[in-house]
């Protein structure tokens, strides 16, 4: 048995294909399509994921030529350690998500079950393609049938006219991106009209071209992760779709892009300028600030969670900006170890952002709601739902000994290495990127606070809470899968860094393993035993044991008497649900010291008033000062050119006539 | 021995630094006043080491000068002064403190690239000082801008003058000592003037908020 | 062997002393005040009732709610036993170093807020708003604080740092004044001292860490007063190792520990004068005033590492 890697992804990828065309043919049959077709699709995922382990272990670069499509345009395939690495990301990701899937789509939600089996395969499988795409025109190929797929899974209930339009907004920036990407391979192939990866890798561009092509790229692939300022259709998409397919575009679908630009600035381009570098990483730092401080004012669980993934995407970026500088600089080891920090938290918040989605998609079925202010308590009535939440929780405040510390704790330690680099200049700045890193984990962690604690602590805020139950058992082993991972991710992350080995030596010559575990498996060790080392294992130990030996001294040494009571709460005779922080409470600090940031509709009650109100909305400046502006000037030009259209056959056969001559016209002049 | 003098006029460099951006983010004018007298012992400090290494018998006059002068007798009148204008309340500031602070960050990384060629020319003993007095007279100056009264805006310039004559020793071991007097008279006639500019604005308007200046203008 | 010793002295010793630590500055600043104070032993006495005492718990909580004392207690007792007090030889130092000693403070405050939110009550989840506010600018600023001392170290790692300090040939580091300011700006903070919070008053305008516990009593109280003496001792110690190390052993023989330990008693009693003084001197700010003092905190680390960068030392 030696079936090559990239054939067994093909058989996964044609698995999702047939699993959701069959969904077709059991359009209505709901109970087949949820119990049985989203399980397949979940092992599929499973067995990728294996073959990517596979794959990232052989080290081989396999290729492929599948004769699909246009004739004389055949789909070059291939697969490197980098596309494995992704592919891992999906299989992983992926099962847990179908798995929940399974038990979470209800009869009878806007789209037929069977239509819907069908895009979420469908977008399974065009992710997968995207990553083992080695042309142009496969790329575009699959790239534009996940927008189109994951358009149509946003928009599953289609007959609320807010999704609608959620769902065209992000169609619209995604394929401002597309276009932006096809300019990019434009410029790649140099006017050769070979549009192959391979012959991408050959060309030999001018610096002007190089940067064009990497700016290009910056702007397509940002537009499709959610970068400042084309971020606007994350927050707005995210909350409209339903939950795993949130999970998937959140864990997976934006990390295609972090692929994308990888592919782009690492592989195809050979050409390194530092200011590349520089763009990305104040763009990814922007982006991250302006993610978190967003995230802390959100009252709406899933565009909070949408917020928090724009900042992670900022902090990838980062990490990608900073692996740029080195590698221009030629200080490969350096751009292996925050490329590694990059990779590492792509498949860390893959896991945990999915597994924070999906909880919130069990809170949504259980009570029907999404707005914070009507949540709470819920860790009593749904302790699963709620104790794997607190995981993902933990992860994504950047805390040990979890995943989301891990690749924080690279991230910083590459940060630190930067006063090496040889330009003054840059490494004035690099205390400054370093105090934003760190503050942005920081602010993750009161974003999270606020998330977890309204939700799940306190008391109910609603009454109909106390109906609120755990999910079934789909959902719990697909939640309690990504968990696993992020748990084991956070403790063993020694076994990833094996992994990412060869991606980094595929991409900057230089593996980081072979020295991470210098001093064992347990102990991560980037650089030196005496520079940094961080050992989870320990850690969780650590703290363990000594919860451990203090819970059984306290109960030798005195009592373990408890008594049970109303809660004290300072005395106060009266008290209800309601006197509790509110998500807009919560977020008030945050609200008052970075109000520059926030465009503010705020209503308070006067004195007077009989029936007091308040509320605050929060939104985007972003909106107000760049997109709005462009909106209303291409109202004006197609209000103008709107004019022309008359109505009436003769004017147009006027405007045809009159093209023609201008062209007959023009053409002997292009000819002299 | 001459390592530790390098490192203690680096540290002095670095008191200075952190005293101006402790006065950008004060906000009552008594502890300004004492924040600018201990600026000038820092100067002082700073000046009497290079005197030592360099062992130029001047440099310890001026530090003598600076010593009577901007530690003792300006601080004295300027608490006068705030006891005769009976202006001890608290200044908000124009714009918030954490973001003036931003703002003197990029201020600070702005200054020491400018300083980064002319103190490779210079052959002092102490290079990178010169970036942080550029960057405390740039800070001194945003530091004036930001207040709304005047007596702030008056130790504002004063500091500035304090984060000169720190250039001046550390980057070419003092100015002549004609010069450096002069400056000094300078200073101290400033103040005097300074002085009577203010009693007469409290006078006149009952107030040193400086916004009412705008008043003066011809509509 | 000495290893192990030295590790198990470093964890014996901050259980011990911490709240000896506590009694000490109560007592500094009851003398401040004209008052005779209770003596440098009452924090043990406080905590002897408690475990005695039994413990009342809101029958609205959570488990989450009774596990975080021991999980608090966890944490400060691992933060103390990777700080090195009185040795650097500690194997346990290689498991976690500045960062992550940075996000166990992080983890402890993410458990109190929590569990002060679990119960429902409005001071709880008003104390559990302002700790995380305390929070997301302190820890900033303390990560600057280390990542300053660590440029100077060339290493994460706090026992290297340390040695880095204190062994190799005597410097001046202007980068430290900063992060010394910086570092007393947090210290205050996170140890909720005037001018952030008042630990003597239970006034709702004001207070902070006292919100997050109201809903404690008997053995969980106790763990929790506990822990947040230990907290004060490892914020101490880890002034000490960063600014005035000293005096600190490389390797735990009996002869270096001679010299160790009075020395790091001596620098214990100096801070808890100088954190009585100041804190006697200074007036409560304004909840409001407190991000601006943090911030003021974080911007200073931020021109300390500048100021390393620039001054190329």
């Amino acid at each position: 048995m030696n079936i090559p890697a990239i054939d067994l992804v093909l058989w996964v990828i044609s698995a999702w294909m047939t699993v959701g065309l069959l969904g077709i043919v059991a359009l209505h049959k709901f109970a087949l399509v949820s119990r049985i077709f989203f399980p397949i699709g979940a092992l599929a995922g499973l067995v990728l994921a294996i073959v990517a382990i596979r794959a990232l272990g052989s080290g081989k670069v396999e290729t492929k030529r599948l004769a699909l499509g246009l004739p004389q345009l055949p789909f070059h395939l291939r697969l490197d350690a980098l596309s494995a690495f992704f592919l891992l990301v999906i299989g992983l990701a992926s099962f847990g998500i179908s798995l929940f899937a399974a038990g979470y789509f209800r009869a009878g939600e806007g789209t037929a079950p069977g239509l819907l089996c069908l895009e979420f395969h469908f977008f399974l499988a065009s992710m997968a393609l995207v990553l083992i795409a080695d042309d142009a025109y496969a790329f575009m190929v699959a790239w534009e049938s996940m927008a189109l797929a994951s358009y149509f899974l946003v928009t599953a209930n289609h007959r609320i006219p807010k999704i609608r339009a959620a769902g065209f907004l992000y169609l619209l920036i995604a394929h401002i991106g597309a276009i932006a990407i096809l300019l990019c391979f434009g410029v790649l192939q140099a006017n050769t009209g070979d549009y192959t990866f391979a012959n991408m890798r050959a060309q030999n561009l001018s610096t002007f071209w190089a940067s064009a092509a990497f700016l290009l790229a910056v702007v397509g692939f940002g537009a499709k992760a959610g970068v400042l300022p084309l971020h606007v259709w994350l927050p707005e998409a995210h909350p409209a779709a339903p939950s795993p397919v949130s999970a998937l575009m959140s864990g997976v679908m934006l990390k295609m892009a972090i692929y994308g630009l990888l592919r782009v600035t690492f592989d195809l381009l050979h050409l390194h300028i530092w200011w590349w570098g520089v763009i990305v990483l104040v763009i990814g730092l922007s982006t991250a600030i302006f993610g978190v401080i967003f995230a802390s004012v959100q009252v709406e669980m899933k565009r909070l969670l949408a917020y928090s993934s724009i900042e992670n995407i900022g902090l990838l970026f980062a990490a990608m900006g900073l692996a740029l500088l080195f590698r221009s600089y030629g200080m490969n080891a350096f751009a292996a170890l925050a490329l590694t920090a990059c990779l590492f938290h792509v498949l860390g918040h893959a896991l945990f952002k999915s597994l924070l989605f999906l909880t919130t998609g069990s809170v949504l079925h259980a009570t029907g709601e999404r707005n914070l202010g009507r949540l709470g308590g819920l860790i009593r009535y749904m302790p699963w739902v709620a104790w794997l939440a607190f995981i993902g929780v933990l992860a994504s405040s950047g805390l040990p000994p979890f995943s989301g510390f891990v690749s924080e704790w690279l991230l910083l330690q590459s940060f630190l290495f930067t006063p090496g680099l040889p330009q003054p200049f840059l490494n004035m700045l690099i205390p400054i990127a370093t105090a934003s890193i760190a503050l942005t984990a920081a602010l993750a962690g009161y974003a999270m606070v606020k998330f977890f604690g309204v939700i799940f602590l306190g008391q109910p805020r609603e009454e109909k809470l106390s109906q609120a139950h755990d999910p079934g058992y789909f959902e719990k082993i697909g939640m309690a899968w990504l968990a696993l991972l992020t748990i084991g991710l956070g403790l063993a992350p020694n076994v990833l860094l094996h992994l990412i080995d060869p991606v980094t030596k595929g991409l900057v010559g230089v593996g980081l393993s072979h020295r991470a575990s210098a001093n064992g498996w347990w102990l991560l060790t980037p650089t030196s035993m005496v520079r940094a080392s961080y050992g989870p294992l320990y850690f969780l130990i650590g703290v363990a044991s000594t919860c451990a030996i203090a819970f059984v001294l306290v109960r030798l040494l005195y009592h373990a008497r408890l008594r049970r009571s109303a809660p004290w709460g300072g005395g106060h005779p009266w008290r209800n649900s309601r006197m509790q922080d509110t998500a807009e409470g919560y977020g008030q600090p945050i609200r008052q010291i970075f109000e520059p940031f926030f465009h503010l509709d705020r209503h308070l009650p006067k004195p007077e008033d009989t029936a007091p109100e308040y509320h605050v909305v929060v939104s985007d400046k972003f909106w107000e000062g760049v997109f709005m502006p462009i909106a209303r000037a291409t109202e004006y030009v197609s209000a103008k050119v709107g004019k022309l259209q008359q109505g009436r056959i003769a004017i147009y056969l006027l405007y045809s006539f009159v093209t023609l001559l201008v062209i007959l016209l023009l053409v002997p002049m292009a000819t002299r | 021995m001459t390592t530790l003098s390098i490192q203690l006029v680096n540290l002095f460099a670095a008191f200075l630094l952190m005293l101006a951006f402790a006065m950008l983010a004060q906000r009552r004018v008594l502890s300004l006043v004492n924040l600018y007298a201990l600026q000038g012992l820092t100067v002082v400090a700073a000046t009497t080491v290079v005197a030592h290494v360099t062992h130029q018998q001047h440099l310890y006059y001026s530090a003598g000068l600076t010593l009577a002068l901007k530690v003792c007798f300006i601080p004295w009148i300027l608490h006068r002064l705030i006891k005769r204008l009976n202006v001890r309340w608290d200044v908000e500031t124009l714009i918030n403190i954490p973001s003036t602070m931003l703002v003197g960050i990029v201020l600070v990384v702005f200054a020491f690239n400018l300083a980064l060629p002319i103190s490779k020319l210079s052959s002092s003993v102490v290079p990178g000082t010169l970036g942080i007095a550029l960057a405390c007279v740039l800070l001194s100056f945003m530091m004036m801008i930001t207040r709304s009264k005047a007596l702030p805006q008056v130790i504002g310039f004063l500091a500035m003058e304090n984060a000169l004559f720190f250039a001046a020793t550390s980057a070419t071991y003092g100015m002549p000592m004609v010069v450096e007097l002069g400056i000094a008279l300078d200073v101290l006639v400033g103040v005097f003037i300074l002085g009577v500019f203010l009693f007469q604005i409290s006078e006149q308007f009952e107030s040193l908020d400086i916004h009412h200046l705008e008043n003066l203008k011809e509509d | 062997m000495t290893k192990v010793f030295s590790q198990f002295i470093s964890i014996v010793t901050p259980i011990l002393l911490a709240p000896m630590l506590l009694g000490w500055v109560n007592q500094v600043r009851a003398w401040l005040a004209n008052r005779s104070g209770a003596g440098i032993f009452q924090p043990y006495r406080m905590l002897h009732k408690l475990f005695n005492k039994d413990s009342v718990m809101a029958s609205t909580a959570s488990p989450l709610f009774r596990f975080v004392p021991y999980l608090m207690f966890g944490c400060m007792l691992l933060a103390n036993a990777i700080i090195p007090t009185l040795s650097t030889d500690l194997p346990l130092a290689s498991a976690a170093d500045a960062i992550a000693l940075v996000g166990l403070f992080a983890l402890a405050r993410i458990f109190i807020s929590l569990a002060a939110m679990d119960i429902g009550t409005a001071f709880g989840t008003m104390g559990a708003r302002r700790e995380m506010l305390v929070g997301f600018l302190a820890e900033p600023a303390l990560l600057t604080v280390l990542f300053s001392a660590s440029l100077i170290g060339q290493s994460t790692s706090l026992t290297t740092i340390v040695e880095a300090v204190a062994h190799k040939h005597f410097a001046i580091y202007p980068s430290l004044v900063f992060a010394g300011m910086a570092f007393i700006l947090v210290f205050l903070a996170e140890n909720s001292r005037v001018p952030v919070d008042n630990p003597a008053t239970h006034l709702e305008l004001t207070m902070i860490h006292e919100a997050l516990i109201l809903e404690y009593s008997g053995r969980h109280l106790a763990l929790m007063e506990w822990t947040a003496s230990l907290k004060l001792f490892a914020y101490s110690t880890l002034g000490i190792a960063l600014f005035l190390p000293w005096g600190i052993a490389q390797k735990a023989t009996p002869s270096s520990l001679l010299v160790a330990l009075p020395s790091l008693a001596l620098k214990l009693t100096l801070i808890g004068v100088v954190l009585a003084v100041v804190e006697t001197f200074s007036a409560k700010l304004r909840i409001f005033r407190v991000p601006e003092f943090l911030a003021t905190a974080f911007l200073l680390g931020v021109i300390g590492m500048l100021t390393h960068i620039l001054l190329g030392t």
